[in-house]
């Protein structure tokens, strides 16, 4: 059950430390590398770290050709995202409003390294928290619409998540989440929205906003930890690690990081963001920032919990020993993240509806193959 | 080593332990399981011609065919198409392992592959150039395709124009021809020669049976073809049978609506389709009568260069 050895010997996590390691694979290992890169999906950023080694022409040709075909998949959503962004602004235009892009989507507009071979599923846009419902008008007008007719989840969203129901458009079919801040508003963790707007950066004449770099960071350190699943979320930890490494070459951004994340109350996910990023992927970090993100160390059993359960949850298991333990952790991180999001009242209502109405109704979440 | 140098009962240990890696065209693709009674020698027989895989090369799909837990796996059984650990598709009744596995392969191919321009057509080769027939599903397209293969058109596919971007050359992907309905008898009688599988009863298609590919045309895989035309064909009974030459303009726009990749591959897909149009004639064919259908296209080569 031992994380550590899992860590070790498997193929995904020794070529994102480190690429060149996987020359010495043998068939079976470049099999396992290419299926576990398919299901976090990181094959196109793969790919890039073996082109950035200048290695890609000793990958064995048949996984040379998939991790390819997946970088060349996320250079597509690419050129889609930057033409949303374009369609948001013309949904905006006279309004006076702005929007922050976030997440992929900033690392895209802003053309960071995180966003090179990384797939972009939806948007994700973030306007000022008294902005969101004329937002959601000006949107709807432009062609978007709300993926979800059922009332009860209109209303949750609505009362309780720090995102509106989301909205796809009806031509393009691209999804959008549109937000009002980055933690549902039940949260046990709270942060100020209002501050992360207004210290948010114009980065075109259009007034397209993306998250200032330490924002950034501690969203994705926030979004990771404290919002979704851990489980299968080993490419969170890569745009962190690679946040942490392009934002860590610029002066300055230690030393904002750390008070930042006080001041915003995020000193928690900071902490578990340094501490994995570290252990799994080797981020170099500076001692002085390592000492003070110390204020957001947990208590020690939370800890120890969180030790076992991250990596083996984040890392995919090879053996049906790993693959055990990762449902086991996938499912306690999963219970951590609800305990997390609501009060107890709340939450015990709307998971009681939830699987009252999963009797009634199953979801079809796979299709046809003859389709 | 081909499939075929595996005694049936080898073929099925090693399916049913490692798995058998094969070369399927350019995609190297590892399958396992399906413990199905029609699966195995249907598949071992199909495939006999293609190449195994070395042991020490990687295969870029791994397949399984597996049982689901529960019971469903003795009462009315179902099986699923796993690709690596994740089913992308419904369960299927365990008497279709085979069609499934087709078209499970076919997913993964219009799913996952950028490194070629792919479009929906069938392919056929006579003399080094190649006549693609893209259409929609119940166009005949298959028909056409295994009638023109019986009477001596290289086989390259018929599902997908597999295109080297770097070049334009068509490569080959000759997997056993897919057919529907009406289609399998009337290939039976056209070519009586020809290995047919079963024929699987009330698909999501009806009912479907799967052509043996030539040894030719299977040995032959590395060979790619030039593409010379372009042939949108159309089954509608009792139409007159007619080839009627299309400008490159539709053409063009009619292909880019077949392809699979065309949006993915941005500025590269719509060069490579422009290369396409540009080598190819490009016509619509209705038709009605297979035989009628079949002595228009033998007519192409020589009519080559007075078209549009």
């Amino acid at each position: 059950m031992s994380g550590h050895s899992a860590v070790r010997n498997n193929p995904l996590m020794q070529v994102l430390r480190a690429p060149a390691d996987a020359l010495q694979f043998n068939a079976r290992q470049w099999e396992d590398l290419l299926w576990h890169a398919r299901i976090t999906r990181l094959s196109g950023r793969v790919w890039y770290l073996f082109e950035q080694s200048g290695m890609t022409d000793r990958v064995p040709e048949p996984i040379r050709r998939r991790l390819y075909s997946a970088f060349l998949e996320a250079e597509y959503h690419r050129r889609q995202l930057l033409w949303e962004i374009d369609r948001i602004h013309r949904a905006f235009y006279g309004s006076g409003r702005s929007f922050v892009v976030m997440k992929g989507g900033a690392y895209v507009a802003l053309g960071l390294r995180a966003a090179i071979g990384r797939p972009v599923a939806d948007v994700d846009i973030m306007v000022a928290p008294d902005a969101i419902a004329e937002a959601e008008q000006m949107l709807l007008k432009h062609g978007w619409e709300a993926v979800i007719e059922d009332a009860y989840d209109q209303r949750y969203y609505r009362r309780w998540m720090h995102e509106f129901p989301p909205l796809r458009h009806r031509v393009r079919e691209t999804e959008m989440d549109l937000h009002r801040g980055i933690l549902p508003l039940t949260s046990r963790l709270r942060t100020d929205a209002e501050s992360l707007y207004r210290m948010s950066v114009v980065l075109d004449e259009r007034g397209t906003r993306v998250f200032s770099p330490p924002d950034m960071l501690l969203h994705c350190a926030v979004h990771l930890f404290h919002d979704g699943e851990i489980r299968g979320a080993l490419r969170d930890l890569v745009d962190l690690d690679s946040l942490f490494r392009e934002f860590g070459e610029r002066t300055g951004f230690w030393a904002s990081l750390i008070p930042r994340a006080v001041e915003l109350g995020l000193q928690r996910p900071l902490f578990y963001a340094l501490r994995y990023t570290m252990r799994l992927l080797e981020t170099p970090v500076p001692q002085e920032a390592l000492h003070a993100a110390e204020i957001g160390r947990p208590a020690a059993g939370i800890l120890a919990f969180m030790d076992w359960t991250v990596p083996a949850a984040l890392v995919p298991p090879l053996s049906s020993d790993e693959a055990l333990a990762s449902s086991l952790a996938g499912f306690c991180l999963y219970m951590r993240s609800h305990w997390l999001r609501m009060p107890l009242g709340p939450l015990s209502k709307h998971l009681a509806r939830k699987s009252l109405r999963r009797l009634w109704s199953s979801e079809p979440g796979v299709r046809d193959a003859a389709g | 080593m081909i499939v075929g140098d595996l005694s049936f009962e080898e073929f099925e240990r090693a399916l049913n332990g490692p798995g058998v890696g094969l070369r399927i065209g350019p995609f190297s693709v590892r399958i396992r399981d399906g413990h199905q009674e029609l699966f195995a020698p249907t598949f071992h027989t199909l495939y006999s011609e293609f190449p195994l895989l070395p042991e020490s090369e990687p295969a870029e799909f791994r397949i399984q065919l597996r049982d689901p837990v529960g019971l469903r796996r003795w009462w009315r059984r179902q099986m699923f198409f796993r690709l690596d650990d994740s089913d992308p598709f419904y369960p299927f009744p365990a008497g279709l392992a085979y069609p499934f596995f087709e078209w499970g392969l076919n997913w993964c191919i219009y799913e996952h592959v950028h490194e070629f321009f792919v479009i929906h057509s069938a392919v056929v080769e006579k003399r080094g150039r190649a006549l693609l027939m893209s259409a929609p599903p119940g166009s005949g397209k298959s028909t056409l395709c295994a009638a023109l293969v019986n009477r001596g058109w290289r086989l390259l596919s018929d599902e997908f124009a597999i295109i080297d971007k770097t070049n334009g050359h068509l490569i080959p992907i000759p997997r056993p021809v897919g057919l529907k309905e009406q289609s399998i008898e009337i290939i039976r009688k056209f070519a009586p020669e020809s290995w047919i599988g079963p024929a699987f009863a009330d698909t999501s298609k009806g009912t479907v049976a799967h052509m043996r590919p030539p040894a030719g045309a299977v040995a032959r895989m590395n060979e790619p073809a030039l593409p010379a035309w372009l042939v949108f064909p159309t089954y509608e009974a009792n139409a007159v049978t007619a080839l009627s030459p299309v400008s490159k303009a539709s053409a063009f726009i009619t292909a880019s609506e077949n392809s699979f990749n065309y949006k993915v591959l941005g500025e590269s897909g719509f060069e490579c389709h422009a290369r396409l149009i540009d080598q190819c004639d490009c016509f619509d064919l209705k038709f009605s009568d297979l035989n009628a259908a079949l002595d228009l296209i033998e007519e192409l080569p020589a009519a080559r260069g007075s078209a549009p």
